[in-house]
């Protein structure tokens, strides 16, 4: 029997991506894809525990007002449950760190990424999920920007969500998206591990950019994505919610392409792994 | 005991927004610097354990990857200068209050019993600047002396002040809680003073209506029987005030006009809005009978309109001009999480799904002295663009579309235009949702934000012009995470049917959203003490009239109220019930038991008489321009593409987030590279649909200045024009108008006041004659009527201004067209006739005339050919189409031509025109209602059959040669030029 897609999508505290991440979801196939807000986590009327892909969306968490993401993380880390029933010792990071042992599929992008960067799960090298070893900073250029930017895929990569992509096409929209690592000890065993998933490239997805506006923050080796060393766990900075279909595209009036978007490919990975013998 | 915090990158780390302002220092300020570094400041007011402190600073408030910090001693090293920057007491402090919850949740206490934190922020610079060059650097480009203070320290002080303890701007508190009587049976001088003193801009008719109400037995014996004195208390007096302000009360708008025109024929008008704007909105949809799609026009926070059988939309959009001018960031910022409000609180509310703004400001490069207290142009337009920014963009709402105009008058004050729109299903449970129904008994709630003393006296302010005593508190800042969470809240809330009503806290706060709201009830009672205040000290007037930001008010049924705060506590979001409708006629505000304001609800709203105003309108003759036509076509085209209000705003619309919610099919930004500039935009709000909303704006104040009638008619014209090029459905478009004037009322202070009121009726008959000719109605609306500056000698009124912004559905997104050119062997249609009309035009401009034959619109040609575009486009046939607007065909070909990356040949000649003998004429003039269209050759039979008995003429093809080459009408080459150098010159005011 094939394991059933159960995605959820956390919304709340100033994320705003959530509807067009749950619609990529429901388009990719997963078979239960629920907005959950996250004050009813920490009610306890959900649990985490009860689905299998874990979205984290773009939005502005606080306001990014202590930096991207920050205020964010520390909510994660510290709140506690606050329904009497559950388990008073319980906190939210308590269900996430056991999502991430169960070896469920979580995807975070922009400040999802960011999130995740923060909390320390991305990229979780040498499993230790606790420590934050990189972080997402400001542009180079000193400012948010929204911008499409093409980018090339790691194929020696662990990461399961881009299982046979080479190359892709996404919206950037962020100020902070700056990739670096705590040290060149960690950036050398990104590489060596394949957590490099994408790297902002040229547009024919070739070689990868440093220079602006191709790479648009100024990233570390044009880093756009990390995933984790089991490749379960994904973060990137473009937005592959924001092309789920072809009108999406800034050039649709010109260009002949295909029904589907291409950030969708990489909901359908997640969906199909999930479904997959591999997903154990 | 305080402690300080202070954090900053490691030395090896590079700061971007350091070297922003670095970067804006030397080119704006002149002044040279080597380098700039940022540190941030938290002021902890209250004591913390050292273990607490470290694990604080560590984390959140630091990243440990690329940032250090020390507690309670001194990161700053290496810098010639210090200038800490850091709020006034009681101005919003987002990251400090961000920062505080943080601590909460790390220390696990409540927020009460977490010490509140203030944030400021060192910028450390090094070059050689002297002391005056660094407090300029301060004044002038990162401080705004009336919301934030600022030290400047040089190196060598900077050691000595290492013992200094640090400072809390915390909010003085007052305990002087009284609820003040004022006499107002005194002298009219008397009278004046009072209002002037206590910004009340009331007149003295109208605070003499005051007093002769106060006198009124029977309301005497009212009074006395809820425990009030015979004298009208500071509440009353504040709250009338503020819904007889221009800003809530629209008194121009609805006074008695005689109108005399150039003839000398006298007309009476009664009331511009309902004899113009509503009525025009009422024939349209008399006509449409069965097939009106409006739903609600005029009576709400913003206009509904039918989206299809299940959704309805909401649009509305909004000036925040006169905070602008006093703050840029805050003022703008507040501008749009507050017309954010506006849609979210109509009807039954509707969830925000895009954002429009508008912006007019003087040049950015500004050279000549500046009058006292306005900031240069440069610094409000980085200002508001990066309110709009943080605004936008952290709401997750879209920034789809807008425009920036240009004009040296808006010097005195910007104009800041937000708009909104919204989505709601039709019905929720049932009920229509575009109705608002209170009954006697339901609760009066309050949610969101907390009260303080800023955004006192905002509805008042704003009535007036700016001058040298314009309170600072009416300054504020919005916070737009407080209002997500809050509008999360709502959207649930309003799902599971908790509440009955909603409304925002725009001007006015409580005063206005309750009292107009009790007027569906027929009355209200209202405990001012259990609105949750930001600290104590506010006096009952100013927790009724504070229009702090991030609040809407509810009415929420008894039996539905557990259910709705308990939501609101398990969402985090605060809500109070401060009080109840009734049906007693009365607006009755208590302050802890005691009665501190008791008014008639009927005379508040309905008290007022009518002004009577005379215009007179008398056309001004202009000096007919004189220049030989250039030999230089293609320079000529260059420099209007250089032009403020032509060139591309690229490095704007980057900055917001056009994409959020995952709709966007029409961006601001199209064609080959991503940068030419998109007529409209065009969203898919239900991404389970190919159903689609197009917007437009359409604005032409330069056109004013010949008459303001043709003024408004182009404005309309474009804002249809832009929606049609993009594929609007004609049949299915509503607008929204926007008055921007200066004060129009004749006195000592505008001796040319009946000039100006016949620029707004001339404006107002525009708006009439061309919404019913196009049948395009309006559906909601604003005016901002005192946009003047006055200190000392120095008077700046802006031109009269006025936005129309269209909505439209788009039956299939999937044939929407954008404004690039496609392919090489296309052919070029130039649709619509040119006239010699360069009155007001950007190519008179450039030359320093303003001429007098302004652009005039044909709305019943127009209207064939729009419909004719949107079937060519419905059709499939169309493969670009851009409006020809500033600039005209010449500026729309080059547009066009370098977006598509793909050359043009044009023949001037086939273009239809009419009494034209010079190609700059031809090519420059701005009649309205043009597009330049390309088409397959395939499709030229269809394509041309659609436009019989049409002004069309197909004028040339597309190339590969990257090259727009234009032949005269003499069939000479007057323009070459390269798509590089077109694109370059466009590119180069503001970068991209």
């Amino acid at each position: 029997m094939t394991t059933r897609v159960k995605s959820i999508v956390i919304s709340g505290y100033g994320t705003n991506c959530e509807m067009e991440m749950a619609h990529a979801c429901r388009q990719a196939g997963a078979d239960e894809v629920d907005i959950v807000h996250i004050s009813c986590l920490l009610a306890g009327e959900i649990r985490l525990d009860d689905y299998n892909f874990l979205n984290l969306p773009g939005g502005f968490l606080d306001g990014d007002d202590l930096g991207s993401a920050k205020a964010g993380a520390n909510r994660i880390r510290f709140a506690r449950l606050r329904d009497a029933r559950a388990d008073k010792a319980e906190k939210l990071y308590d269900q996430v760190i056991r999502f991430i042992a169960q070896g469920k599929l979580i995807l975070g992008v922009c400040n999802g990424f960011q999130l995740l960067v923060k909390l320390g799960f991305l990229p979780g090298i040498n499993g230790c999920y606790d420590t934050q070893q990189a972080t997402l900073t400001g542009n180079d250029s000193g400012r948010f920007e929204d911008r499409w930017v093409s980018l090339k895929v790691n194929r020696l990569s662990p990461c399961v969500f881009t299982k046979g992509i080479t190359g892709l096409y996404l919206p950037v929209r962020h100020g902070e998206g700056k990739f670096m690592a705590a040290s060149d000890d960690i950036m050398e065993r990104l590489w060596q591990n394949g957590q490099v998933v994408c790297q902002y490239s040229d547009p024919l997805f070739e070689r990868a950019v440093m220079e602006y506006p191709g790479n648009p923050n100024g990233s570390t080796d044009a880093i756009a994505a990390v995933t984790n060393e089991t490749g379960r766990i994904f973060g990137l900075m473009p937005h592959p919610e924001a092309y789920l279909h072809y009108t999406n595209h800034p050039r649709w009036t010109r260009e002949t392409l295909p029904e589907e978007g291409m950030g969708l490919l990489l909901f359908r990975n997640a969906v199909d792994f999930i479904r997959s013998e591999s997903f154990g | 005991m305080a402690h300080r915090i202070a954090v900053g990158f490691k030395d090896a780390i590079r700061d971007p927004h350091g070297e922003k302002i670095k970067r804006k220092i030397v080119e704006h300020l002149h002044i040279i610097v080597e380098q700039v570094r940022i540190i941030d400041v938290y002021t902890i007011d209250g004591h913390v354990d050292q273990a607490a402190l470290e694990m604080i600073a560590c984390n959140p408030l630091s990243d440990p990857i690329i940032q250090e910090y020390t507690i309670d001693g001194q990161l700053a090293k290496q810098f010639d200068w210090l200038i800490e920057v850091g709020y006034r007491p009681g101005v919003t402090d987002n990251v400090g209050k961000t920062a505080r919850e943080a601590i909460a949740l790390l220390l696990n206490r409540t927020l009460s019993a977490t010490p509140a934190v203030y944030t400021s922020r060192q910028y450390l610079l090094c070059g050689p600047i002297a002391r005056y060059e660094a407090n300029r650097i301060a004044r002038d480009l990162l401080a705004n002396e009336l919301i934030e203070r600022f030290d400047v320290i040089s190196a060598k002080d900077w050691i000595d002040q290492r013992e200094r303890p640090p400072q809390a701007p915390r909010v003085e508190v007052s305990d002087d809680l009284r609820v003040e009587e004022i006499d107002l049976d005194v002298t009219d001088e008397e009278l004046l003073a009072i209002s002037a003193s206590r910004t009340l801009a009331l007149n003295l008719s109208e605070m003499k209506i005051l007093r002769d109400y106060l006198r009124r037995p029977d309301l005497q014996q009212a009074r006395r029987a809820v425990g009030l004195g015979g004298m009208i208390t500071d509440l009353e007096l504040e709250s009338f005030a503020q819904t007889w302000s221009e800003h809530c009360k629209h008194k121009i708008f609805n006074s008695l006009i005689e109108y005399e025109d150039e003839r000398g024929n006298k007309t009476l008008i009664d009331s511009l809005f309902d004899s113009f704007i509503k009525r025009g909105t009422a024939e349209i949809r008399k006509k449409r009978g069965a097939n009106d799609w409006c739903l609600s026009v005029f009576v709400d926070n913003a206009g509904i309109i039918k989206f299809n059988d299940q959704y309805n939309v909401v649009f509305k959009v909004e000036t925040h001009n006169s905070p602008s001018a006093l703050d840029p960031y805050g003022g703008a910022l507040t501008g749009i999480v507050g017309v954010n409000r506006d849609p979210f609180g109509t009807g039954l509310g509707a969830k925000l799904i895009f954002n429009t703004d508008v912006f007019c400001f003087a040049p950015p490069d500004y050279d000549r002295p500046l009058p006292q207290r306005i900031l240069h142009p440069r610094r409000i337009y980085d200002g508001v663009r990066e309110g709009v920014e943080h605004g936008g963009n952290k709401s997750g709402i879209p920034t789809i579309n807008g425009c920036l105009v240009f004009d040296e008058r808006y010097l005195g004050k910007p104009l800041v235009y937000c708009g909104t729109g919204g989505i709601m299903p039709a019905r929720i449970g049932g009920k229509e949702t575009h109705t608002k129904e209170i009954r006697p008994g339901d609760l009066v709630v309050m949610t969101g934000g907390r009260i303080g003393k800023d955004g006192i006296h905002g509805a008042t302010f704003s009535s007036e012009e700016l001058h040298a005593g314009s309170p600072v508190t009416a300054v504020q800042i919005g916070d737009p995470i407080t209002q997500k969470k809050m509008t999360d809240f709502l959207l649930s809330a309003r799902d599971q049917e908790l509440y009955r009503a909603i409304t925002d806290n725009g001007a006015g706060g409580l005063s206005s959203s309750i009292g107009e709201t009790a007027r569906l009830s027929g009355g209200c009672i209202i405990d001012l003490e259990k609105a949750p205040l930001k600290y104590p000290g506010l006096r009952p007037w100013e927790i009724l009239v504070s229009e702090s930001q991030e609040r809407m008010t509810l009415a929420v049924a008894p039996e539905k109220i557990a259910a709705f705060l308990a939501l609101a506590e398990k969402m985090d979001v605060e809500a109070s019930v401060i009080g109840t409708y009734t049906d007693s006629g009365w607006f009755h505000v208590r302050y802890e038991g005691k009665t501190a304001g008791y008014i008639e609800l009927d005379f508040l709203h309905s008290g007022l008489p009518r002004m009577n105003l005379e215009a007179k309108w008398q056309p001004k003759r202009r000096e007919e321009p004189s220049f030989s036509e250039p030999a230089d076509l293609g320079g000529a085209i260059k420099a209007l593409l250089g032009r403020w209000n032509i060139c591309s705003k690229e490095s704007v619309v980057r900055q917001y987030d056009h994409e959020v919610q995952g709709g966007s099919v029409g961006k601001p930004l199209v064609g080959a590279k991503n940068d030419g500039p998109a007529d409209a935009a065009v969203i898919r709000p239900l991404l389970d649909s190919f159903e689609g909303l197009v917007v437009a704006n359409g604005i032409c104040p330069r056109y004013g200045d010949i008459d303001t009638y043709h003024m408004t008619a182009c404005a309309l014209d474009e804002a249809i024009r832009n929606a049609v090029a993009v594929g609007a459905d004609l049949d299915h478009m509503a607008c929204l108008d926007n008055f921007c004037w200066c004060d129009p009322v004749q006195s000592e202070k505008t001796p040319d006041g009946q000039y100006k009121l016949a620029q707004l009726v001339r404006a107002n008959m525009a708006l009439y004659d061309y919404t019913t000719a196009f049948m395009v109605p309006s559906i909601s609306g604003k005016d901002s009527m005192k946009n003047d500056y006055q200190i000392g000698g120095v008077k700046i009124s802006i031109p009269p201004t006025v936005l129309f912004s269209t909505i439209a559905k788009i039956n299939d997104v999937r044939r929407a067209v954008s404004m690039d050119v496609k392919r090489a062997g296309d052919l070029v249609y130039v649709l619509g006739i040119t006239k010699r009309e360069l009155g007001g035009s950007e190519w008179y401009a450039l030359h320093n005339f303003v001429g007098n034959r302004v652009p005039k619109v044909n709305a019943a040609k127009a209207r064939r050919l729009y419909r004719a575009v949107s079937r060519a486009i419905e059709l499939g046939l169309v493969a670009s189409c851009h409006d020809c607007s500033d600039g005209g065909l010449g500026v729309a070909l080059a547009e066009s031509a370098f977006a598509g990356d793909l050359g043009l040949n044009i023949r001037l000649s086939r273009v239809p025109f009419e009494k034209i003998n010079r190609n700059d004429t031809l090519l420059f003039a701005e009649t309205p209602s043009r597009f330049v269209v390309t088409i397959s050759p395939r499709h030229q039979e269809a394509f041309e059959e659609l436009f019989t008995r049409l002004a069309i003429g197909l004028v040339g093809e597309v190339t590969t040669a990257r090259v727009l080459q234009i032949e005269g009408i003499e069939g000479n080459i007057v323009c070459r030029e390269s798509l590089d150098s077109l694109k370059a010159a466009w590119q180069k005011p503001l970068g991209v």
